[in-house]
């Protein structure tokens, strides 16, 4: 790539010239996964790839890759507290660094490291705490101080005269950002040219039951006959499992982005913050990427109250004097799942040939690889693969929770 | 120079110095750095993100794709419009390729917010919004009127005729009939966000344009959070461009921004002029143009002239061809001429201006933010608001109208003044591109992005406009696809053969224009972040040296170093003097919640682990709460004051949630019981007085309070007074010493406390901090909830099946105490944890875990047993310890674990959390 | 950024209100006769309807006080607030032009 002459926005790569097709949907799928964003595309990806099933449809209601995959903030890291949490994500981010070889497509995995900043004595408990149990896990991860949070990125401010003084950060050097689009349209392309159908505009308005299966899945665009179900909805999940009168603990609420104008390189890494609520990262054309938490109420609509993204704007600047004149450029919001725990669900449902996936929260584009490979295991052999074991629904009537909400737990 | 005279509104008699590129020039107070620009004859302004192609200026405010700059001083601010930047003296700025640069210094800008509640917010003070402002007033109305230029007016050059006068001076007996009635006025404010029930952001500019001039004292920046019962929405429109090979070359401008470029700031954009069209509006500015002096030829794409246009035309000399389109441009670094095809085939116009006029795209942005529905006008070519919203109005060219007497009748109703004659409309023919290499076809002129990339997405497969937008990265540049969006719909239609109509346009999302982080930061910065909450004694801490730490919102005096110790040394001193001395802690960050009313014993026994309603007036128990699922929430002390009032006290961090869950719990799942919460946090001071020699300094301050053992009792509380002032004293002890908890009103704090160390002098009273409190409780395995636990810990972890009573039948949590997972062996339990070398720390956090037969540490994922909660050094065990968490460690006790610290493996010993004083012995003096 | 309108204060700033998730969720009567499942769902499952959803509201920087609201889970609006033990209003009459 030729950085010399060109801002690096100049250098990202073009899309190939064939993506998918737009098949009309055929009668009968051995599996039918409903919801073409990340993790139904990486379920079909790894379906075909590491279980050779390759009478795949992928239903999508809108456009592809059009949910949470076109909204999230790109974030990949596995430095995460619980064992079950750190397997999972690990998994997934070891597949997320040959990523770009196996789907051909240049996905622009940028592994620059996140640094997880701590405010408060708390906050360096719980922090030391996560990267002592990150390194007995396997997972790169060290304890910085404020000066070695400087040095890696030079824009923190680490003074004394703001609101909560930043006294040192979790640093995973891994961790990384990709290009969402291209992760997708990566996914997208393998699995069409493996003959799995992609078929958008089809929204699932019901499900045809026979006793303990699903035998058919009703669509806005036919009725398909199916082998096995995989639901890969997000913040839709909910609403299609209403349809079929299983319960979950999921609640749907809106996540908000944003997005500067683009600038020249300030910020090298990824930096999060849970006390001061924030995390920025600088994508590759040079805009600033930012999120803040969810939105208090549950909500269906993309769009979130202002007062949450003026609240991240001070959050920004308090943390990062200089971004005082960038602008914000666009805002938007996702519509997260969340469970009680902030741990996904997958596995098994009362029905025999449906399987559930979601409650991801905030964590769903990082675990992308790691959970289509574990989902399609799980579909392949009927038994849920033994890093989504913990994940359960069952763990709710039990309490074997996996509380990501508990100590040194980080959103997004 | 480019400037003409006997045009534009600027101050000519007023010189202003800039420098753009590295070069001086100047300009005119009236101007932006654009007219400026241009009246010094400089087109080229950066360069394209991608291929470097050179940009210029395609418009004359807000919709300008191409002539983005950085600003250097005053301050740097990366990517503004030079089209929006007021030109003022000293004023230094460059191109951009693309990005923009942040100061590598704090802004010293002030930027602020503020709040304002109205009747009718009419947004745009164009001729539509001004009328219907001054409907609104005249009707007695509270109005509020934004406009986001420097002057009120909008599209009206001043050529327009309104009643009878010329428009501009009807434009200002509006504004100043607006001004009698008292309508909040601003200009150079944008709105920039519209939310539901009539809340709309804008940001006022409020000293950029001064220079020098700006007061200090002045913020930067203003957003105003307008709450209005009504909407206008009075945008107007901005001008659509066509498509053509080499759109992108300097000198292609809006044919509009030129009219606007002649009569605002009397500047001729270009000599040579061709104007192609596909609607009557550009005829105007072909026109007046040529009265100034420019020669121009007007291309027409439609086969039927406006008839009266063409009339004009050729009377002033300006040919026009019907039935032509512009096939392409030439130039470097400005255009040199303009290729074009008609009937008479193909042509080449020497030119050094180019005037693009597509059509109109009403500015529906705001519209559109609260889920106004669009519908695709094909008159228009363009999206207009169909459909209706509760208190939103869209008036004016925002609406699709785009003649005058349309317009003012939109603002003004039946009332409105009669516009100026103006010709016939001939209806605007819709063309979004014209023949040509659609890879020279520029599409999104900032994102270098063409009509090719359009059709290499279509030919990917891809249907959706969301999914050519990022295909192509059309509208996602700093214009957010102003001026591109319904051009990329129209030819992604065209290339798909399907409708317009049915593809729709992408979101249009908040902010309409880029708005700056500070802005919206406002004044939370520093201490008004967040609040910062001090005790009575804050002053007192501050003088005493403390060192403070941040707990929750409280600052908390942490310790109190004296010359040359480091913390260490100090909470060492400070833990010596309170288990052999006497100990003073500020603890009024406490949580206190007054619980008052006939069933409150039945609500506490509800809530709490333990039973309250057993509890005797004047006596203390301890408690804990837990959620619904049976983990601890948070503990206290409950003070039983008489029969139907307690006092209850959380953590410090805890108080506000508590408070909170008592509250859910007594009005959505009890009403019926006839009980009163009140936070009575900062109404009382609460000092603990710690240690052996606690009872005389406080025997000593409150002679009236009988001290002794017998009549104090552990656990129980006593009211007393002191110089009239009531007191009350509570026998509660964090530490497993001899303590007195003393409460007085906070207004009295600072008095009682110097009272208390006065009476301790002679025994040493030491005040101690946050550190010391939380080394002497660990010494007795008193957990801190939310340091010791995460939320995933029951009381019984805790160790503290003591505090739940087995009498109740229920509580809140006990349900979950009975599931599974809860009875589960390898439950993290509450233990202590001795390092065997009597010399290591162990870091608060560390995990813990249990080596190989062979003495290693397994492979990863190494398992772990648990973690270390709180860790200290002890002054009383003259060794460090810590309390931990582990699986099973109850049954461990005795156990020899290992910690991993800094790449070693310390040793420890799992034991008991009491480790002093396990029999209680000293809690009585 | 809507205005919500308490049953005790009127109209008020979205700001001030605490989200208190789905409505009518009463504490079982005997907790300790159901199953684990049983309190499982009392503990963790709540509708997640994409639509109209009727949920518990405080005015937590107002009055303090709680009360039950329906509004639409889509379009975030309110279609009635209600005191608690009173019914909501009638939607229908509430229900804003839907585009």
């Amino acid at each position: 790539m030729n950085t010399a002459t060109n801002p690096p926005g100049a250098d990202l790569p073009e899309h190939p010239d064939f993506l998918w097709r737009n098949p009309e949907p055929r009668k009968n799928y051995d599996v039918v996964i409903v919801g073409g964003g990340g993790h139904g595309l990486a379920t079909a990806h790894y379906l075909v790839k590491n279980h050779g099933i390759t009478n795949v449809a992928v239903l999508e209601k809108g456009w592809l890759a059009g949910g949470n995959m076109a909204r999230n903030t790109t974030l990949i890291r596995s430095n995460y507290l619980w064992d079950e949490s750190a397997a999972i994500y690990e998994h997934s981010l070891k597949l997320w660094e040959g990523l770009e070889d196996d789907l051909g497509y240049p996905i622009l995995f940028s592994q620059r490291g996140v640094l997880n900043l701590a405010h408060t004595e708390q906050d360096i408990r719980d922090s030391v705490r996560r990267v002592e149990a990150n390194k007995l896990n396997g997972i790169d991860a060290e304890w910085l101080g404020p000066e070695e949070v400087k040095r890696i990125c030079p824009i923190v401010n680490i003074s004394a005269d703001i609101r909560y003084p930043v006294q040192g950060a979790t640093y995973q050097p891994r961790a990384g950002i990709a290009k969402h689009d291209y992760v997708a349209w990566g996914f997208a392309r393998r699995v069409d040219e493996a003959g799995v159908d992609l078929i958008q505009d089809c929204e699932v308005t019901g499900f045809t039951v026979d006793g303990d299966r699903v035998t058919g899945v009703r669509t806005t665009r036919g009725d398909l006959g199916c082998g096995t179900v995989a639901l890969c909805a997000a913040g839709h999940t909910s609403v299609l499992l209403d349809r079929l009168g299983v319960r979950t603990p999921l609640q749907s609420h809106p996540l908000q982005a944003l997005v500067s104008e683009l600038l020249e390189p300030v910020h090298p890494t990824i930096v999060m913050s849970n006390a001061v609520h924030v995390y920025v990262s600088q994508a590759h054309k040079g805009e600033l990427v930012m999120g803040a938490g969810v939105d208090s109420y549950n909500g269906y609509g993309q769009r979130g109250a202002f007062h949450i993204i003026e609240r991240q704007m001070a959050a920004a600047v308090e943390l990062f004097p200089v971004f005082a004149r960038a602008h914000l450029l666009r805002s938007w919001a996702g519509i997260v799942d969340v469970t009680p725990d902030a741990s996904p669900i997958v596995g098994h449902t009362p029905y025999e040939n449906v399987f559930v996936n979601a409650g991801w929260g905030t964590g769903g584009f990082k675990a992308t690889p790691g959970i289509g490979w574990c989902y399609a295991h799980t579909i392949a052999h009927g038994e849920p693969h033994p890093y989504v074991k913990p994940f359960s629904l069952d763990r709710f009537t039990t309490g074997a929770l996996v509380d990501e909400h508990g100590a040194a737990a980080v959103a997004h | 120079m480019s400037r003409v005279h006997g045009y534009g509104r600027i101050d000519r008699g007023r010189m202003l110095t800039f420098t753009f590129d590295g070069r001086t020039y100047t300009g005119h107070p009236g101007d932006t750095l654009a007219s400026a620009l241009l009246a010094n004859g400089v087109h080229l302004v950066g360069s394209s993100v991608n291929l470097g192609r050179p940009h210029g200026i395609s418009a004359a405010w807000t919709e300008d794709a191409t002539a983005l700059v950085q600003i250097e001083k005053p301050f740097p601010e990366p990517m503004l419009q030079a089209t929006t930047v007021e030109l003022v003296d000293g004023l230094v700025a460059h191109g951009v390729n693309g990005q923009g640069r942040l100061a590598d210094t704090a802004d010293p800008a002030r930027y602020d917010r503020k709040h304002t509640h109205t009747d009718t917010l009419v947004i745009g003070a164009g001729p539509a919004g001004l009328l219907a402002a001054l409907a609104a007033a005249r009707a007695g109305e509270d109005v509020v009127l934004v406009d986001d230029r420097p002057v009120a007016g909008g599209s009206l050059t001043g050529t327009e005729v309104i009643d009878g006068r010329p428009a501009l001076g009807f434009v200002a007996d509006v504004v100043a009939e607006l001004a009698r009635l008292g309508v909040r006025h601003l200009q150079r404010t944008t709105a920039f966000g519209q939310y539901d029930d009539g809340f709309v952001l804008a940001l006022e500019r409020r000293t950029d344009h001064l220079g020098a001039d700006a007061p200090a004292h002045r913020s930067r920046q203003r957003v105003h959070r307008i709450r209005a019962l009504k909407v206008v929405v009075a945008t107007g429109a901005q001008e659509r461009p066509i498509v053509f090979e080499d759109n992108d070359r300097p000198g292609v401008m809006l044919a509009s921004a030129a009219r606007d470029y002649l009569h605002r700031y009397g500047v001729l954009a270009g000599r040579e002029v061709v104007v192609f069209t596909s609607d009557d509006a550009a005829y105007a500015a072909a026109l007046d143009l040529a009265g100034a002096g420019a020669r121009v030829t007007v291309l027409d794409v439609r086969d039927t002239l406006p008839r009266e246009w063409a009339a004009r035309a050729a009377e002033a000399g300006v040919p026009v061809h019907p039935s032509t389109t512009v096939t392409g441009t030439e130039g470097e670094e400005r255009v040199r001429a303009v290729l074009a095809h008609g009937v008479d085939g193909s042509v080449r116009l020497p030119a050094d201006l180019l005037l693009v006029s597509g059509g109109w795209n009403p500015v529906v942005h705001l519209f559109s933010h609260v889920r106004g529905a669009l519908a695709y006008d094909p008159e228009l070519g363009s999206f207009r608001p169909s459909g209706s919203l509760p208190g939103v109005i869209v008036i004016g060219a925002a609406n699709g109208t785009l003649d005058l007497a349309g317009v003012l009748r939109e603002g003004g109703g039946p009332d409105a003044p009669e516009a100026g004659p103006e010709p016939a409309r001939t209806p605007t023919k819709v063309v979004w591109r014209t023949d040509g290499d659609p890879g020279r076809q520029f599409v999104d002129i900032q994102r270098d992005a063409t009509v090719a990339d359009i059709g290499r997405a279509v030919g990917a497969g891809l249907r959706s406009v969301e999914h050519v937008k990022r295909y192509t990265t059309i509208g996602t540049a700093h214009d957010q696809g102003k001026t591109s969006g319904v051009l990329a719909s129209g030819i992604t239609a065209e290339l798909l053969g399907a409708r317009i109509e049915d593809l729709g346009t992408t979101t249009f999302r908040p902010p309409y224009t880029p708005v700056a982080f500070a802005a919206l930061a406002g004044r939370a910065r520093g201490s008004l972040f967040d609040p910062e909450r001090t005790t009575p004694l804050h002053d007192w801490h501050v003088e005493a040296g403390a060192v403070f730490e941040d707990v929750g919102q409280w600052k908390r005096a942490r310790y109190y170093p004296e010359p040359g110790e480091d913390m260490d040394a100090a909470v060492l001193r400070e833990c010596a003097a309170a288990r052999s001395g006497v100990g003073i802690l500020d603890g009024s960050t406490l949580g206190k919640i007054d619980v008052q009313g006939p069933d409150a014993a039945v609500f506490l026994d509800r809530l709490y682990t333990n039973m309250m309603s057993t509890l005797k007036v004047g006596r203390v128990r301890y408690g804990v709460m837990c959620g619904n699922d049976g983990m601890v929430l948070d503990d206290g002390t409950v003070l039983r004051i008489d029969e139907n009032r307690y006092l209850v006290t959380t953590t410090t961090g805890g108080a506000a949630t508590v408070l909170d869950w008592m509250e859910e719990w007594l009005q959505t799942e009890w009403p019926e019981l006839r009980v009163h919460l009140t936070s009575v946090t900062e109404q009382w001071s609460v000092f603990p007085v710690v240690g052996p020699r606690s009872r005389d300094v406080v025997g000593e301050v409150f002679p009236e309070l009988d001290v002794s053992a017998d009549a104090f009792p552990f656990m129980s509380w006593r009211d007393t007074t002191l110089d009239g002032v009531p007191v009350r004293v509570a026998r509660i002890s964090f530490s497993g010493e001899l303590a007195y908890e003393v409460n007085v009103n906070s207004w009295y704090a600072p008095a009682l406390w110097e009272r208390l160390l006065a009476a301790g002098e002679r025994y040493g009273i030491t005040p101690y901090g946050t550190e010391t409190m939380h080394v002497l409780r660990a010494e007795k395995g008193y957990p801190i909830i939310g340091q010791d636990t995460d939320g995933t810990v029951t009381p019984q972890d805790l160790g503290m099946s003591w505090a739940v009573s087995k009498k109740k039948e229920d509580f809140v949590g006990k349900r979950s105490f009975s599931r599974p997972e809860n009875h589960n062996p390898l439950r993290k339990q509450f233990v202590s944890l001795l390092p065997i070398d009597g010399r290591t720390k162990l870091p608060e956090g560390s995990q813990i875990v249990e080596l190989c037969e062979n003495g290693s540490l397994p492979e990863p994922p190494v398992p772990m047993l648990g973690h270390v909660t709180s860790s200290y050094l002890s002054a009383e065990l003259g060794r460090p310890f810590a309390l931990a968490l582990v699986k099973n460690g109850r049954a461990r006790i005795g156990d020899l674990v290992h910690v991993p610290v800094n790449g070693a493996l310390v040793q420890a010993q799992i034991g008991d959390t009491v480790l002093i004083d396990p029999e209680g012995a000293r809690r009585d003096g | 950024m809507q205005l919500i309108h308490c049953p005790w204060c009127g109209p008020r700033e979205e700001v001030e209100f605490h989200y208190g998730g789905q409505a009518e969720i009463t504490y079982p009567e005997r907790p300790a006769e159901l199953s684990d499942q049983d309190w499982a769902e009392y503990v963790f499952y709540r509708d997640n309807p994409k639509g109209p959803f009727a949920e518990r509201w405080s005015h937590s920087a107002g009055c303090r006080r709680w009360f039950n609201a329906l509004r639409d889970t889509h379009t975030y609006r309110f279609l009635g607030t209600a005191k608690p033990g009173e019914p909501l209003p009638n939607t229908q009459r509430n229900t804003e032009v839907r585009v």
